[in-house]
């Protein structure tokens, strides 16, 4: 653990975690500029890095600022709020598996989007707004099932895991009632994908990151760490314990509702970010910036990986991180059941 | 001897516990006295733990209230009163990978801020806790390898990092192999003496309780049975009374506290 001093002023700061956020920063980077360079007419990186500072073709400019651009911009926040909403989750129920692919968030906001699009035959702005009234909607459902004088943090998992099977069996539903069209866009939908993804996209989530990251960042950051160790520990030490919790469980879910009104719910980024960013770190605690520049990092290949790999097939990026994801939480579960954890 | 009317910082008045809608103590009132070792006694689910929670303000009274210096403790801001009382919980979590050093500094939270993280006083008194616990060798070491007495004096020591007058314990010594419970209460006992702080802690045994208290406070049924010095209240009639247990009070032969000796039920055979 080292120190920054100023004065009265003093930061900590984790030397390792720091490096790790670097370079996961330039992983995201990197990739960007191979995903702004690829598809039907490609481009060298040099080329894409000329192009976004403003020195490029006129016709590499239209195709870099209109289509490309936009599409890794979303990638790039999707994945930074997933990961951010994965470490506030697992670190609020103090559980590895405490994501809002599992505790049913990303299932509400499923119901959200096929709702609009089955019900409604919406526009795509209509589905984006679907999806943060079906997230937040199952959050309050959650809190207020889940809320018992207090929330606990293993009750919350359970009620979770809970409405996520109800809201499984809901989305079913909706999908049988669905003409042929309908369903195949809500499939596509239903897999995440950032196919398509215009500044349309990524402004909203942008928006919504500007607000709630200082919130989660600078305003409960120091009282999670505190939660980690138990609500009569954080009592102790002088946390507004359930203030901050239902502060942190609001942002979380916003965070993930409006990822997946920008671009789907892509699977497991949520779960496993957190996961690997303080594998990487080995730093205690929530490690939230590593686990937003790691979820960054994971869309953004996800979609290099989907587009590349597979031919002239391009797999949406909730593909990739799907078959990553389970692969990993399999070996998550095997691990953790060595080590007598679960 | 009547403590009501000596100072006290920390005093419950007209004090209603329940969780739900069960109730544990019904118009409590309860002082401990400034500079005391105060210790809570009883049989289980007598509501001692629960009026520890109520002066660490972790439950809320139904009616009456804590006062902690004349202030009710439910309106005072969490981390002002995390500045004068402390509380040892009975379990807490170690996070995953966290290291004696991280975890001791943990209790510096209530004196930090969001640009005031880790001053050199942090760093001092972390050490000094440390020292005073007799963990501080132990500084780079993962918690989750420690033995169960090195983690509660690691507790302990987050607990005192913390620099509070006040500081409540809820039965530390529970889960510890008996020579690891002197190694405590034996830490206690030197953190009240030497560093002149209040303690207030539940306990699970009446002898140890009558050692180290010097102000006991017995329980049954959510009420106060008796409350003072431990060499004027334990008799073999108040434990009778506390416990149902019928017994012989002796002097400890080490200390000359009150030593209670329970009666065989079946004689040996002559």
């Amino acid at each position: 653990m080292s120190v920054v001093r100023y004065r009265q002023w003093s930061v900590h700061a984790h030397p390792r975690s720091l490096a790790v956020g670097l370079l996961l920063v330039l992983l995201a980077l990197g990739s960007s500029v191979l995903l702004v360079g690829s598809g039907e007419y490609p481009m060298s990186p040099a080329r894409v890095v000329e192009t976004l500072t403003g020195q490029g073709h006129p016709a590499d400019v239209f195709i870099v600022q209109e289509v490309r651009l936009p599409r890794v911009v979303t990638g790039l926040l999707v994945g930074a709020a997933l990961g951010l909403s994965g470490a506030v989750f697992q670190a609020l129920v103090r559980n590895p598996l405490g994501s809002p692919d599992i505790l049913g968030f990303t299932h509400g906001a499923s119901a959200g989007a096929i709702s609009v699009i089955v019900l409604f035959g919406g526009s795509s702005a209509a589905l984006a707004g679907g999806a943060v009234v079906g997230a937040a909607l199952t959050g309050v459902l959650v809190y207020l099932l889940a809320w018992r004088g207090g929330l606990h943090g293993n009750r919350l998992v359970l009620v979770g895991v809970g409405v996520a099977a109800i809201l499984t069996g809901v989305n079913g539903y909706l999908l049988t009632r669905a003409d042929i069209n309908e369903a195949g866009r809500a499939v596509l939908w239903l897999t995440g994908s950032l196919e398509g993804s215009g500044w349309g996209n990524a402004v909203p989530l942008l928006l919504a990151l500007c607000l709630l990251l200082p919130v989660v960042l600078l305003g409960c950051a120091r009282g999670l760490r505190a939660l980690e160790m138990g609500d009569d520990a954080a009592y102790s030490l002088g946390v507004p314990v359930e203030r901050v919790r239902l502060v942190l469980l609001v942002c979380a879910v916003l965070l993930t509702a409006f990822a997946a009104a920008a671009a789907g719910p892509i699977a497991f980024v949520a779960l496993t970010a957190p996961q690997l960013a303080r594998r990487l770190t080995r730093a205690p605690g929530p490690n939230l910036v590593p686990a937003l520049c790691m979820g960054a990092a994971l869309v953004v290949c996800a979609d290099l990986l989907a587009g590349r790999a597979f031919g002239d097939q391009p797999l949406p990026a909730g593909v990739v991180t799907g078959v990553l994801g389970g692969a990993y939480l399999v070996w998550l579960l095997a691990t953790q059941r060595r080590a007598g954890r679960i | 001897m009547d403590h009501r009317s000596d100072r006290a910082r920390l005093r419950g008045e007209g004090m209603t516990l329940a969780y739900d809608q069960r109730t544990i103590a019904r118009k409590l009132d309860v002082t401990v006295p400034d500079g005391s070792f105060t210790v809570i006694v009883g049989p289980n689910a007598c509501g001692k733990s629960t009026l520890l929670r109520a002066l660490s303000r972790m439950l809320r009274p139904k009616e009456g209230h804590v006062l902690l210096d004349g202030a009710d403790l439910s309106t005072m801001p969490a981390k002002q009163v995390a500045r004068t009382l402390g509380l040892l919980p009975q379990s807490s979590i170690a996070p995953d990978g966290i290291t004696v050093g991280d975890l001791v500094a943990r209790g510096r939270y209530p004196h930090q801020g969001l640009l005031r993280q880790w001053s050199r006083e942090d760093e001092r008194i972390v050490q000094e806790s440390m020292g005073s616990t007799g963990v501080a060798e132990l500084v780079d070491r993962f918690v989750d390898e420690l033995s169960g007495g090195q983690r509660q004096r690691v507790w302990i020591a987050m607990a005192i990092a913390q620099q509070t007058p006040l500081l409540l314990l809820d039965e530390p010594t529970t889960f510890l192999d008996i020579q690891h419970q002197v190694d405590v209460l034996d830490l206690c006992a030197d953190l009240h003496e030497q560093q002149g702080r209040t303690l207030v802690a539940v306990l699970h045994d009446l002898n140890q309780a009558a050692r180290y208290a010097t102000h006991l406070i017995a329980m049954r049924d959510g009420q106060i049975v008796a409350e003072g010095e431990p060499s004027g209240i334990v008799t073999a009639e108040l434990v009778e009374e506390v416990f149902g247990l019928r017994c012989q009070v002796i002097d400890d032969p080490e200390t000359g506290t009150p030593l209670v000796v329970p009666a065989a039920r079946r004689r040996a055979a002559v």
